[in-house]
């Protein structure tokens, strides 16, 4: 399983702060955004949104970042913190 | 010169005192000279609005880490000594302090330099959100490119 959480106004706008998803068939980060992109067309706008910003294990990565069954993966809009 | 007891980060949704902060940075540190101190705060306006206050969100777990990171990366570029950095998250009021980051060098180049390092990289990369009240209701704050050119700099 791979644990997926969503962050401000990401997490708002999927009205959803986490879920779990098999890991099978899902090889990247890119793969989980087009498997999470295929649930509705709202979800498909949100996740094809190129400022997303993807973190695996609380490290930032890219779309090509391998995944395994245990990750958490986070999804969320640039950071505006200080 | 940091003992092991010196914790370097804290996220918490309480206020904090930076006199405390100043005294435990400068507590049996009598190698250092310098100590530069940076504290942002709730402004009352942003984008032409009136803003009545803040929520902050973030990552936990991650927001520690990247935090960890970027104060790794000051101590590898500056010979600094200790360095604080607090974060606060919640509801917050127009004027209380969000972010504090002290750091102390043994000279003062070191510790300006560091110190803004570390605000720089922090607007980028630390994963907190900011959603702003204001008169016309609540909304999320886009980030600013000017604060990426601004951490791309170093």
């Amino acid at each position: 399983m791979i644990k997926v959480v969503f962050f401000a106004a990401l997490r708002e706008q999927l009205e959803c702060s986490e879920l779990s998803l098999s890991s099978k068939n899902i090889t990247t980060v890119a793969d989980l955004k087009n498997q999470l992109a295929s649930k509705n067309q709202q979800w498909q706008t949100l996740f094809n949104n190129t400022s997303l910003l993807s973190a695996v294990n609380h490290e930032m990565v890219d779309n090509e970042q391998h995944l395994k069954s245990g990750d958490e993966v986070a999804f969320f809009p640039p950071v505006t913190g200080g | 010169m940091t003992n092991n007891t010196f914790s370097e980060i804290s996220i918490q949704t309480a206020d904090f005192s930076m006199a405390n902060e100043v005294a435990l940075l400068e507590q049996n540190n009598a190698v250092d000279g310098a100590i530069v101190t940076f504290t942002g705060r709730v402004r009352n306006h942003n984008n032409g609005k009136n803003v009545s206050g803040l929520t902050l969100e973030h990552y936990p777990g991650m927001t520690e880490k990247s935090l960890t990171k970027i104060i790794a990366i000051a101590k590898t570029r500056w010979d600094i000594g200790r360095v604080k950095v607090i974060h606060r998250f919640g509801e917050l009021n127009i004027g209380e302090q969000i972010v504090f980051v002290g750091v102390t060098s043994k000279h003062r180049h070191d510790a300006y330099a560091a110190n803004e390092f570390i605000m720089d990289y922090l607007k980028v990369q630390a994963p907190f959100w900011k959603k702003e009240r204001t008169e016309q209701g609540e909304a999320w704050l886009d980030a600013k490119t000017a604060d990426n050119t601004k951490a791309k700099k170093w």
